[in-house]
């Protein structure tokens, strides 16, 4: 064929535009199918922002509130317990909160908590989501030198009263401070705060 | 040329057609575009129909898509207290409802695809007292209806006429309500207009998408129609 | 064939095919497939069904991750995947469109065969596989039906499977088997279920495999229905007539996929239920085993069949000669390869004869497919003092005329295809 050298440009032009063409068609027919895999309506219904009245708890007591079908943790911790906070840092892998993602920036502070006596924590230990125990009291069966934090059966890791972990546990990081606020004084919203739902 | 005069009989029978019989519905004047008219239906629907009548697979937070914000749903279409994120359940027990009214009232998600919106606008319009029925009512889409007339405080009250000459029966009202009616017409077509959208919340903003698709699979067409033409230029 | 193939590929594919037969296998079904180069629009369904197979495949995986297959939890699982899945309508509408798509395309598929004469020798094979096919589909069709568990699944099922009751002597234990309870139930869905999602996927997947193999042995048919095969360059034994499957025919069929596309994606987004014909408003309704509803009628692809059904009257007050026509009517396409006795293939070159008989069939299977969506009512009754006919149904009379015509048309063809004047059929095909 004479023209055969401008028919191979436009052939490989059009082979070209048409591949671009039919990867954008198949990228756009996978997102349908992929986004139905992540949690349904139902699901973050389910999932959304739970109110936990906290004027009931006791100081030094703590309770347990479902959150996304985890465990929440709110404790009110007595003036005892946030002495304690600031008398082991040696000991803790992150004393000054700098893995970030545990809490939110507004939880960045000694006490981890918007105020400081009511701790809010997810109870799923950060290792290989166990739920680790309250041992809210000091010593007991924790041995002498325990401050009072929650210990976790599945593998043994500890952590203080902040959440957050000693050294030496198999988990790397503090426990997770979820998002919440304050909705009045006695009524606390976990799974969202000023800046939207989580 | 047997099958020539089969085909003959075939074309000429459907213009002997006796017309099927039931009742001749009224066209629903409604456009799924009017968030206004729907968001009025909305209101009238949990009003009056969710007292009775779930809506299971339909959550309130849906209403989103009829131009409401989640505060605005909170406040205006909720009364028990529910997250936004819930579906419109009621606490009616099925077995109570079932001694009060001799039936089960349907769950009303999807009731707009199994009735369509003519049926449903004739049939809201379509009461008329009757004494011989338990609920003192009855309709003329649906006769012996389990449902009494909830909207009759507003439509007031029809009977029915039957002209003795022609045989045929027409609705007239003898006492109006809180509604003339050309307002409860409207007010009927509000809800019957919620209704198609419950039904189906994300047709209208699909349609969009599919324009999309359209387009661009009309795009690929022409792309691949070049293509084969090009390569069949080989073929002699 | 392997071992040559070997020394020409270098590098991973060298390596692949020394030990698997990738290049070959490519080489023999794809880029040295010769398929005849005169392929009319008539060709672009094979590919369109394979098309369309992949999608109820890939839609169906994702819809039986939230469908629940029991009977208290179906009904609201599809809305659940209708509003709360995100995305899950499009992929609910692509099945079910799908669903009756794949018969648009399996039926003009095969009116093609009909026309062409893709059945004739040497074509038995790829013609009954693709029977077994068509049957496996209509079995996939009638299981999935049932998992919405609306009014129209229900009741559908209910009647498909009292049908079996009518068999002689064992009828109404098979119906019981099937149903796995004293009527349509939990049971009955649950393995619906598993025969939809798994047991006749895998026979239609391994007879689409065998009827493609049947099909690249002996080679495609075309519009002229002569063998290409008959003349062969001498030097290279490629078919003088024949093209390379790729790139010839798949640019081509691509083109034809995005017209289809469009069609599809028209119904999905703009008429999902297509006026009734594909989503049913009736099964917009729960399953209510007390209540059936007003007027029940088949999915549009069973109605000629269930036309042939309701036409035949009970004999000595046995329902069995209906079933039995309708399974007949279905099944005779079956037949095909050894009813025929024409010489030629093509309806081109065939008489006049045949190509009468063929616009009867295609006429009685619309018609017979519309009464079936209709009650047998529809057209009303004939006049007490008509002839013979005197107050019958007329649709009834007419589904029994056409019903006539509908099996006629393959008893007779023995007789009509023999008897007709052909066209002598030129050696190569016309352009």
């Amino acid at each position: 064929m004479a023209n055969q050298e401008v028919d191979q440009s436009k052939r490989k032009f059009l082979i070209a535009a048409t591949s671009v063409a039919g990867g954008v068609a198949a990228a756009a027919v996978a997102v349908p199918f992929v986004t139905s895999m992540m949690p349904s309506e139902r699901a973050k219904a389910a999932g959304a922002p739970v109110e936990a009245d906290i004027s009931k708890i006791e100081p030094g007591s703590m309770i347990t509130v479902e959150w996304r079908g985890k465990p929440v943790w709110i404790v009110n911790r007595n003036q005892a317990m946030l002495d304690t906070l600031a008398t082991h840092d040696d000991k803790l892998s992150d004393p000054k909160l700098e893995v970030t993602s545990q809490q939110p920036d507004y939880c960045v502070n000694p006490a981890r908590a918007i105020k400081s006596n009511i701790m809010v924590l997810v109870g799923i230990c950060t290792h290989l989501g166990c739920s680790p125990s309250p041992k809210l009291q000091t010593g007991a069966d924790m041995g002498a030198d325990w401050p009072g934090g929650f210990f976790c059966p599945c593998h043994g890791s500890k952590f203080d009263l902040a959440g957050r972990v000693f050294k030496g546990s198999p988990a790397p990081i503090n426990l997770v401070v979820p998002p919440h606020k304050y909705i009045s004084d006695s009524v606390l919203l976990i799974g969202a705060d000023d800046k939207g739902v989580a | 040329m047997k099958t020539k005069f089969l085909f003959v009989l075939a074309l000429l029978l459907p213009l002997t057609v006796i017309a099927n019989e039931g009742v001749k519905l009224d066209h629903a004047p409604i456009d799924p575009n009017n968030q206004a008219s729907l968001q009025r239906g909305a209101k009238v629907f949990v009003n009056y129909c969710l007292n009775c009548h779930s809506a299971a697979y339909m959550r309130y937070n849906r209403l989103q898509d009829i131009g409401l914000t989640d505060a605005q749903i909170k406040e205006n279409l909720m009364f028990a207290g529910e997250k936004v994120g819930d579906t419109m359940t009621v606490a009616i027990q099925k077995a109570d409802a079932k001694a009060w009214f001799g039936a089960t009232p349907p769950d009303l998600s999807v009731e707009a695809r199994a009735r369509g919106a003519d049926w449903l606008y004739s049939y809201l319009r379509g009461f008329y007292r009757d004494d011989t029925r338990p609920t003192g009512w009855n309709n003329v889409v649906y006769d012996k209806v389990a449902m009494p007339h909830v909207l009759w405080s507003l439509q007031g009250e029809q009977v029915l006429k039957v002209d003795e000459k022609t045989e045929t029966h027409h609705l007239v009202l003898e006492k109006q309500g809180t509604m003339t009616p050309a307002e409860y017409d409207e007010t009927i077509a509000d809800l019957v207009n919620y209704l198609v959208f419950m039904a189906e919340p994300y047709k209208e903003r699909d349609k969009h998408l599919g324009l999309l698709v359209l387009a661009f699979l009309g795009l690929l067409f022409v792309l691949t129609y070049y293509l084969k033409k090009e390569f069949w230029k080989d073929i002699h | 064939m392997a071992n040559s193939n070997q020394q020409d590929s270098k590098g991973l594919l060298g390596w692949i095919d020394a030990r698997f037969p990738l290049s070959s296998t490519l080489k023999a079904h794809v880029t040295e497939y010769y398929a005849p180069k005169n392929f009319n629009f008539w060709y672009f369904f094979g590919a369109l069904a394979t098309l369309v197979l992949v999608i109820q495949i890939l839609t169906g995986i994702f819809l039986t991750m939230n469908y629940k297959p029991e009977a208290s939890l179906a009904f609201a699982s599809v809305e659940y995947i209708m509003r709360d899945v995100s995305w899950g309508r499009l992929i609910r509408y692509m099945h079910s469109t799908g669903a009756s798509m794949f018969f648009v395309v399996v039926y003009l598929h095969m009116f093609r065969g009909l026309m062409y004469g893709s059945y004739k020798a040497p074509r038995e094979l790829i013609w009954l596989f693709g029977v077994g096919i068509f049957l496996v589909l209509m079995g996939e069709a009638f299981f999935g039906y049932l998992l919405p568990w609306g009014q129209m699944s229900y009741w559908g099922a209910q009647v498909i499977i009292n049908l079996f009751t009518s068999i002689p002597f064992i009828g109404p234990d098979i119906s019981l088997w099937l149903r796995g309870d004293y009527t349509v139930s939990d049971a009955t869905l649950n393995r619906f279920f598993a025969f939809h999602v798994i047991a006749l996927p895998l026979v239609l997947l391994g007879l689409v495999v065998a009827h493609l193999i049947a099909l690249h042995e002996v080679g495609s048919n075309n519009p002229d229905g002569v063998e290409i095969k008959k003349h062969k360059d001498p030097k290279t034994h490629i078919p003088l007539d024949g093209i390379a499957f790729h790139p010839y025919y798949t640019v081509k069929d691509l083109m034809g996929v995005s017209v289809f596309l469009i069609v599809f994606s028209a119904i999905i987004f703009f008429a999902p239920e297509m006026g009734g014909y594909f989503l049913e408003a009736n099964n917009f309704i729960p399953a209510d085993p007390l209540k059936t509803p007003p007027h029940i009628a088949p999915v549009w692809y069973f109605t000629p069949y269930y036309s042939i059904l309701r036409a035949v009257p009970p004999i000595l007050n046995s329902q069995f000669p209906g079933v039995a026509a309708m399974g007949l009517s279905v099944v005779s396409f079956a037949f095909l390869p050894w009813l025929d006795r024409s010489p030629v293939k093509s309806i081109r070159y065939r008489g006049t004869l045949y190509k009468k008989w063929l616009a009867a069939f295609v006429v009685s299977f619309v018609i017979l497919g519309y009464l079936g969506t209709e009650p047998s009512n529809v057209w009303g009754q004939f006049s007490p003092e008509t002839l013979i006919v005197g107050g019958a149904d007329r649709a009834t009379v007419v589904a029994r005329i056409f019903s006539l015509v509908y099996f006629s048309f393959f008893a007779l063809m023995p007789w009509y295809t023999k008897k007709d004047k052909t066209k002598p059929v030129p050696e190569r095909v016309t352009a």
